[in-house]
């Protein structure tokens, strides 16, 4: 550490006094959503400083530390949303039983991993990973850093390798937006935000440990409830397909994929099933959507060498 | 008192100022995945010619695209790395104090192991049962290796995955 960043913090630390006043100032607003705490901030360093308590420099340096605390979702390190993936994978796993053949896996890896690494965030902090499950449910889930499950129900909606790779990208692209993190309570995250920024210990302390861990756990919740009951936003699901879009695009499969898997889709969703009848906007509202940025391409046009491995594959399907 | 702080500050901020801007020539970023994987050419099928660690801090010598053209500090080139393995803030592996006031007022510094890590993890386990984790590592060991992919997108007549064109 330079001597100047060391002097800096040493500066930090000679506010205590100060910061705690606007920390009691803002502490009421903690739990509502950062602009509400940016507002407290600005609202209490300004009151300092007519008061004569804080100087407009110190109150500055005050404002830009409140704004870091009440950052959302973004400050998850890699790291991080790889505990949070695992997690919402393991409760997945706990609902939904996992379908091993080891052909169909394999080829679902190596479709989805080529995409991932065409997509916006092609390194995850463990890399992207795709399982079947063993469910006739029409489903899909997208756990945070890249652990990627496609229910048997949804590969049947695909008729070539093609709508697959659309599905994969679909998935690929809540992924690479971090959908799965923006679930989480806003509330939670500056909680353990907080917690983490308290703690120089090694290990955590029963205290701090259990804070996190319910923190965790309620993350989790919020997560995996979206994912199975309520769903995205319209607007999240829409920007999942263009996010596909590109990605198929960049790998060099065509558009209509996707197009085709939703038009099958559409003849075999039961309306009422807990999964994309419940979660997802309609197969037409998407269609609609996807058309308005590639037209009507027609019907897929599978390529005989990509025909035939997939064939091979799906055979357990 | 009070006067005397805010010249401090004003000082440390003058300083702080100068020494990023002496800093700006050689930038740290940080390797931000589990394995860094170095490449011989900006592109997911190019040859491993290195594996960094987590934390690993790095320079940027040339960038092409989403790729980064990555040295040790003050080393030779190594090879090719996509910007979504790297971070720009500096990654701490065993934070001290200083490390974590830094990361709570300056959002430059992040902390490795802290926050939901692999203790939260298992506190987390331990008070949920319907938890599948044996077959979560199960996944996580499907990897696809460069070779089997190279294949893969030839046999298909695919374009080669480059990330971020």
């Amino acid at each position: 550490m330079s001597m100047a960043t060391r002097r800096f913090a040493w500066a930090i630390g000679s506010l205590g006094a100060a910061a705690g006043f606007i920390f009691l100032v803002s502490l009421p607003f903690l739990l509502s959503g950062c602009e509400t705490l940016d507002t407290a901030a600005e609202i209490g360093a300004n009151v300092a400083v007519q008061t004569g308590t804080l100087k407009p420099a110190e109150a500055n340096l005050l404002k830009t530390s409140v704004t870091a605390m009440s950052r959302s979702f973004k400050e998850i390190t890699p790291e991080q949303e790889h505990y949070i993936g695992r997690a919402v994978g393991a409760t997945l796993l706990g609902q939904y039983r996992p379908y091993y053949e080891p052909r169909l896996t394999a080829y679902l890896n190596l479709v989805g991993q080529t995409l991932a690494q065409s997509s916006d965030l092609p390194e995850t902090y463990d890399g992207y990973h795709f399982m079947v499950l063993d469910t006739d449910e029409i489903n899909a889930f997208a756990a945070p850093g890249g652990l990627i499950f496609v229910s048997r129900g949804l590969l049947k909606c695909c008729r070539n390798e093609e709508s697959l790779a659309a599905v994969l990208a679909h998935e690929i692209g809540h992924v690479e937006l971090r959908h799965g993190l923006m679930a989480i309570q806003n509330a939670r995250l500056t909680e353990a935000l907080t917690t983490i920024g308290m703690e120089t210990a090694k290990t955590y302390g029963g205290e701090q440990l259990a804070s996190l861990t319910r923190n965790f756990e309620g993350s989790i919740s919020d997560i995996v409830k979206t994912l199975v009951v309520n769903g995205y936003s319209q607007g999240q699901e829409f920007e999942a397909d263009q996010a596909a879009l590109v990605i198929l695009g960049r790998v060099g499969y065509p558009p209509a994929g996707l197009l085709d898997m939703l038009g099958e889709m559409k003849s075999r969703l039961k309306p009422g099933r807990l999964d994309f009848a419940k979660t997802h906007p309609s197969p037409e509202a998407r269609m609609v959507e996807v058309q308005k940025q590639v037209g009507r391409p027609g019907p897929v046009r599978s390529h005989p060498a990509r025909q035939v491995r997939f064939d091979e594959a799906m055979k357990s399907v | 008192m009070v006067r005397g702080k805010a010249v401090l500050v004003a000082l440390a901020l003058i300083l702080l100022a100068a020494a990023t801007a002496w800093a700006a020539g050689q930038k740290l970023w940080s390797v931000q995945v589990k394995q860094g994987q170095v490449r011989a050419t900006p592109s997911f099928l190019g040859r491993v010619v290195a594996t960094l660690s987590y934390a690993d801090p790095v320079t940027v010598v040339e960038e092409k695209e989403a790729w980064r053209r990555v040295a040790r500090p003050q080393g030779p080139a190594l090879g090719w790395m996509h910007v979504s393995a790297l971070s720009s803030k500096r990654i701490v592996l065993r934070a001290g104090a200083e490390d974590v006031k830094q990361a709570a007022a300056t959002g430059e510094v992040a902390l490795a192991g802290k926050g939901f890590n692999k203790q939260v993890e298992d506190a987390y386990r331990a008070r949920n049962r319907n938890l599948d984790y044996a077959d979560v590592d199960r996944m996580e060991q499907w990897v696809v290796s460069p070779e089997q992919m190279e294949r893969f997108v030839k046999e298909g007549e695919l374009a080669e995955a480059g990330g971020r064109p």
